[in-house]
């Protein structure tokens, strides 16, 4: 079985802005692109032009609807996007339960990775894993995940502002942020703190490194926005109210 | 700032090399045209990125983009020229040489030139360079020319064009920094793709409030503030319930109405004569208004005038009233009152106050001011720009109605009463937007269609009153597909869904040749897809076909391939040049006129070229005049490059603005650069001119931006331009139907014109729904796009198409209930033109009387390479299946003022199949088969496996 890093270095990861995604893919794809030729590369895809086509993914966005009631009662429904990847947990037992040492925790960064050349394709991470972040590659019999892109963040031959993972780097709403969610002054820590940033399933104990950002309240109540009710302007006969001198 | 790589020791290479080259070039996975950098290594596509530099899209790239990787290396691609020796629809192709396909071509339509060139019909589908294809079917001399507008997005194209001389979108975006409150009407997640997203990223990050008017609660609207889910094609009731809501309180911007719109404009009320409900004029054919000053009647375009906004006046000896007091009255009227609509509209009437109060609120109590020194178009100075702080956008929700082009102006009209036009806050002109309402040119064809000849003007073009309508002495329509007739007098963008179905019937006339490019008409770019492949395949008698000859042009296997006699295999869009014009769909921003170009980032491994490069070598062949210089050679022999360097449509105006002039210093105007194109690939090719700073907002009548948009070449004189409540070209063709002028409509078509040609917004049921019983087909039908899919395209994409194979139908859950369906169960969808067979996803998500699904998912077996058990063709669908291209009055399923397609206003019913038929879609089209050079991709795809094995 494999050990755990005491503590890192820095917590890096990602915060997830479920008020702003809208589920257009972005970020899914983009990660796809950079990864399948990335660090973990190939993310090999089998009947990709046929039925069942099923790929390596590290990052899903999933659609569903909630449904609730607002406050004066009426049933309400939300259609909801979730960005599903790696949180990098603090306490992952998807590698505690390596018995060979190919998944692992980075001291410095937090990062979990897997390692290939030991991995023997077993799955007990991915079985490990509640929030069903391992992707295994059937083709080549090992498992793959998230590296967080760790062959971008730190990467000298690519510019410095392109140094973030290919998901955060891509997404058009901006839902997606990267830093070191270790260091309470960091901006994606003070983003947390501000929108009360929350851990997914918390229950479970893996305290992940990813925060998701709930959606804002919504301004759909009269009182959201404090407009007076229209009522008759009071004038002399119709369009009396027009009656002004306007100049050109 | 980054952070720098720790010492893990984990033998993690993290700072792999991946790119060779990066080469900036424009995206073509949909029409929004961001810039992307394309990380070559080894001559192979590594990775592609959005531009943070460009304009568009400033870095993000979204989830069809990011794929492009799948779609160049897609295994749909055409490999070299076909020619068909089978019978349409089998794919028996032979592969041939391009000589002698361009030979063939070139027979084909110099036969026509000769003759008759309006036998040549020439329509491109989602094509980016419609100024040259245009010029092209000009040159030939053929009035039948159109891109796929008609189809898509006329309506708001042209509703906004002659009311407001901008429209949503590619001539407009909201002011995405500082608006406070934001409707969306009817957007189908893109139209455009990411500048929206980054929009509603900020906006909603500033707290501004987010209103989306949509029947199904998709992308876009799952994040707003609040959804309207409302009955499809109601949008222009809910909007005139609001604009009664605002006259009753009198909550409207008058002082705007009177600066910037022709509300004052004085309009003649006298029935029965020529001149009834048209503008009175001066002799100098200036607008009049009453001056309260000097009580008396006076140009309403001077500045120096206090027009009177109500009242009754003589003019001429007839009675002339301002515009506003018309649209006053009619929206004042109880008809138009919240409670009047609300069941319709399927909202409560206590919503429609709402929002109308909190419109009210947001742009009369929460005005914003910017520090904006600026000048008026009469000299006059200003010391701050105000702002209304409420932004519209709509899209093909309101365009794909029958009633769309009235719900657009509706919507203009709304925005027009808060004063929310072209300042801060609000809605933007992007440049060459304003311009005049409508600008010229009027569509060519009318003064002779000869052979040999140029038809003298672009097909296209903005007509103002029935003496500009296409038709000959004996009111026959002179297009093809009858734009700028009786049936659709201001069809400005074609209509390209009735060009097949009129050709087979030969009403007005039959053709000799189509030729399509882009534009997947035997599948899902077709109303009645089964109808229109019968008619790609009909017959005479003697065996010959209704359509003599089909020439398509595409770069990938399309489900419209296997119905050509001649297929021009053109590239992918990272093997090209293109330019991104502003004579054509411009690119601009609200404080910028931009253009960009492609550049072919890799070569062809195939026999394909370009297309534009194809017809440009095609007009040479055919000897059209601007393709041939003096001594009859090839004009542009180094193909589309060439042309888009040294192609001038006016004197130093070409299809690029930027670095003009000889040595590349002039922008807008200026002679052709010969290292133009280097210049663009300099700077990240794409090129942006910023409008002076002063001239940000209040375009339409801003000094500072009249002058530099002339200078630019954008308007012809630096005059204001005035909104347009009132639309006096659609009296013109209501007082020919009423019987005055020489040229009539035939009796037929005088209620019609009388009825829709209202110079105010109207609201009236869509066509479709209208002439079907609603209690027998009781549901609207709609389809939306997927943010990851861009219309077929995005089937062939391994990637996309792992997110999404299948379309189901969502249906909500309530009116499923009714019918005993349940989750997942294959239903019946069935209406007036026929059925086809889905699966149910019940949601609660959508306005009850709806039932929606995403757009061109479903396949035809066999075509774009997929293996034929793909989901695509087994359990997907088009809805398009029951959608008729015609109204059971035999006229086209189209909007009665611009032709637009009403894909939108179908009505249906669903029921549950039976037990033995609930396994899959009826997908029984039969299989198509790939033509020569093409199979379906591989088993396992291990793209980027290559690149590890290189950095290791």
């Amino acid at each position: 079985m494999t050990s755990l890093p005491d503590k890192t270095d820095k917590k890096l990861g990602l915060v997830i802005d479920l008020d702003t995604c809208v589920g257009c893919q972005a970020c899914v794809t983009n990660c796809k692109e950079w990864n399948t030729g990335g660090h973990m590369a190939p993310l090999t895809d089998l009947n990709a032009y046929a039925a069942e086509a099923d790929g390596v993914w590290f990052n899903r966005v999933h659609t569903y609807e909630v449904t609730g009631s607002s406050a004066c009662g009426a049933s309400t429904s939300r259609t909801m996007h979730f960005p599903r990847s790696c949180l990098h947990c603090e306490k992952p037992d998807c590698v505690t339960v390596c018995p060979t040492g190919a998944s692992y925790k980075r001291t410095s960064d937090g990062i979990v990775l897997v390692n290939e050349d030991l991995c023997i394709g077993c799955k007990l991470c991915s079985w490990a894993c509640p929030y069903g972040a391992r992707e295994f590659d059937v083709f080549e019999g090992v498992m793959k995940k998230c590296t967080l892109c760790v062959d971008r963040i730190y990467n000298e031959n690519l510019p410095e502002e392109d140094r973030v993972p290919a998901c955060v780097a891509t997404c058009p709403t901006g839902a997606r942020h990267f830093g070191d969610l270790g260091d309470p002054n960091s901006a994606v820590s003070k983003l947390v703190a501000e929108r009360g940033g929350v851990d997914l399933m918390p229950e479970m104990g893996y305290a992940p490194t990813n925060k998701y950002l709930p959606p804002r309240p919504r301004k759909d109540t009269a009182t959201s926005v404090p407009a007076k009710e229209l009522t008759p302007v009071a004038a002399t006969g119709f369009l009396g109210w027009v009656d002004k001198l306007l100049s050109r | 700032m980054a952070f720098s790589a720790p010492a893990e020791g984990d033998g993690v290479n993290t700072s792999p090399v991946v790119a060779d080259e990066v080469k900036t070039t424009t995206c073509y996975m949909c029409a929004c045209r961001c810039g992307i950098k394309v990380h070559l290594q080894d001559g192979k596509v590594r990775y592609i990125q959005g531009n943070r530099d460009h304009p568009v899209n400033k870095g993000v790239l979204c989830g069809k983009g990011s794929a492009g990787i799948m779609q160049h290396y897609s295994p749909a691609r055409l490999r070299k020229p076909l020619k068909r020796v089978g019978e349409r629809g089998s794919s028996e192709f032979v592969e041939i040489e391009w000589d002698e396909a361009l030979e063939i071509a070139t027979k084909w339509l110099s036969d026509i030139r000769k003759t008759d060139p309006k036998k040549l019909a020439f329509f491109t589908g989602r094509d980016q360079s419609q100024s040259l294809t245009g010029w092209w079917a000009n040159q030939f001399g053929t009035p039948n020319y159109a891109a796929h507008g008609g189809f898509c997005s006329v309506n708001m194209a042209t509703a906004g064009i002659y009311t407001i001389g901008g429209s949503f979108w590619e001539f407009g975006e909201p002011d995405w920094a500082h608006t406070k409150y934001f409707m969306m009407f009817g957007v189908a997640e893109d139209h455009d793709s990411n500048p929206i997203k980054i929009g509603l990223g900020k906006l909603k990050a500033r707290g501004a409030k987010f209103v989306s008017v949509n029947p199904a609660q998709t992308g876009y609207s799952a994040i707003a503030d609040e959804w309207i889910g409302l009955r499809p094609g109601t949008d222009g009731l809910f909007v005139l319930a609001i604009v009664h809501e605002l006259l009753k309180a009198g909550q409207v911007d008058l002082d705007y109405a009177v600066k910037y719109t022709n509300a004052p404009w004085l309009v003649y009320q006298a029935p029965n004569h020529a001149n009834d409900g048209l503008i009175a004029r001066d002799e100098h054919n200036n607008p009049l208004c009453w001056d309260k000053i000097t009580n008396s009647v006076t140009s309403a375009l001077r500045a120096d005038v206090t027009p009177a906004l109500t009242g009754s006046f003589d003019v001429n000896g007839l009675k002339a009233v301002p515009a506003f007091q018309l649209m006053a009255e009619r929206y004042s009227d109880a008809s138009y009152a919240p409670e009047a609509v609300a069941e319709r509209c399927g909202i409560p009437a206590s919503t429609i106050k709402r929002i109308a109060a909190e419109l009210a609120h947001v742009a009369f109590q929460e005005t914003i001011e910017l520090p904006i020194a600026w000048t008026d178009w009469a000299g006059r100075k200003h010391d701050k720009m105000i702002g209304r702080p409420v932004a519209m956008h709509a899209m093909r929700g309101i365009s794909a109605h029958s009633n769309g082009f009235h719900t657009c102006r509706a919507i203009h009209l709304l925005q027009m009463l808060l004063g929310t036009i072209d300042v801060p806050g609000g809605f933007r002109y992007k440049p060459p937007f304003p311009r005049p309402t409508p600008p010229g040119p009027k569509p060519a064809g009318k003064n002779g269609i000869k052979p040999n000849e140029p038809l003298g003007g672009i097909p296209l073009g903005f007509v103002t009153g029935p003496e500009d309508l296409l038709l000959d002495a004996d009111n026959n329509a002179l297009r093809i597909d009858k734009a700028y007739t009786w049936e659709h007098p201001i069809a400005s963008h074609g209509l390209m869904h009735m060009v097949i179905a009129n050709a087979v019937k030969g009403d007005p006339y039959t053709i000799d040749t189509l030729f399509l490019y882009m534009a997947n008409m035997a599948w899902n770019s077709s109303m009645n897809t089964r109808a229109t492949i019968d008619m790609l395949t009909a017959k005479h008698d003697n065996g010959d076909y209704k359509i003599p000859h089909i020439i398509y042009a595409d770069a990938y296997f399309s489900e419209t391939v296997a119905y050509a006699d001649l297929v021009l295999p053109d590239t992918t869009y990272l093997e090209r040049w293109d330019c991104i014009s502003l004579m054509d769909r411009p690119i601009s921003d609200a404080e910028a006129a931009s253009d960009a170009i492609r550049q072919p980032v890799v070569q062809p491994d195939r026999d394909v070229r370009p297309f534009q490069t194809v017809l440009l070598d095609l007009g040479a062949r055919l000897m059209l005049p601007g393709m041939v210089n003096r001594i009859l050679k090839p004009r542009y022999p180094g193909g589309y490059a060439d042309y888009i360097v040294n192609h001038e449509r006016a004197t130093g105006v070409g299809p690029l603005a930027g670095w003009r002039g000889a040595d590349g210093t002039q922008h807008g105007r200026g002679a052709p650069n010969p290292n133009q194109l280097e210049a663009y690939i300099a700077n990240g090719c794409f090129w942006r001119g910023e409008i002076p700073h002063e001239a940000h907002y209040y375009k339409m009548a801003n000094a500072t931006y009249l002058k530099w948009a002339q200078g630019m070449g954008f308007l012809p004189k630096a005059e204001q331009i005035v909104m347009q409540i009132y639309c006096e070209p659609l009296q013109k063709f209501r007082n020919a139907a009423r019987g005055h002028g020489a040229i009539q409509p035939p009796d037929k078509d005088r209620a019609r014109i009388e009825t829709y040609f209202d110079p105010l917004p109207i609201w009236y049921a869509p066509f479709d729904e209208a002439a079907v019983d609603t209690t027998e087909y009781p549901l609207h039908a709609l389809t939306q796009r997927p943010m990851h899919h861009y219309h077929s395209w995005g089937s062939q994409n391994a990637w996309l198409r792992q997110i999404t194979a299948q379309n189901k139908l969502f249906m909500h859950r309530e009116a499923a209930a009714k019918q005993n369906i349940a989750d997942d169960d294959w239903v019946w969808i069935t209406s007036r033109a026929g059925r086809v067979k889905a699966q149910v996803k019940l949601v609660d998500g959508v306005n009850k009387n709806t039932v929606w699904t995403w757009n061109a998912i479903g396949k035809r077996k066999g075509a774009w390479a997929l293996d034929p058990n793909s989901p695509e063709a087994t359990r997907g669908f088009l809805l398009n299946h029951v959608i008729s291209e015609t109204l059971p009055d035999k006229r086209s399923n189209s909007d009665p003022i611009t032709g637009q397609a009403a894909w939108f206003d179908v009505r249906v019913k669903v029921e549950r199949a039976a037990d033995h038929e609930q396994n899959g879609t009826d997908n029984n089209f039969g299989e198509l088969h790939p033509p020569p050079g093409v199979h379906v991709g591989p088993a396992v795809l291990q793209y980027g496996s290559d690149f590890k094995q290189a950095a290791e």
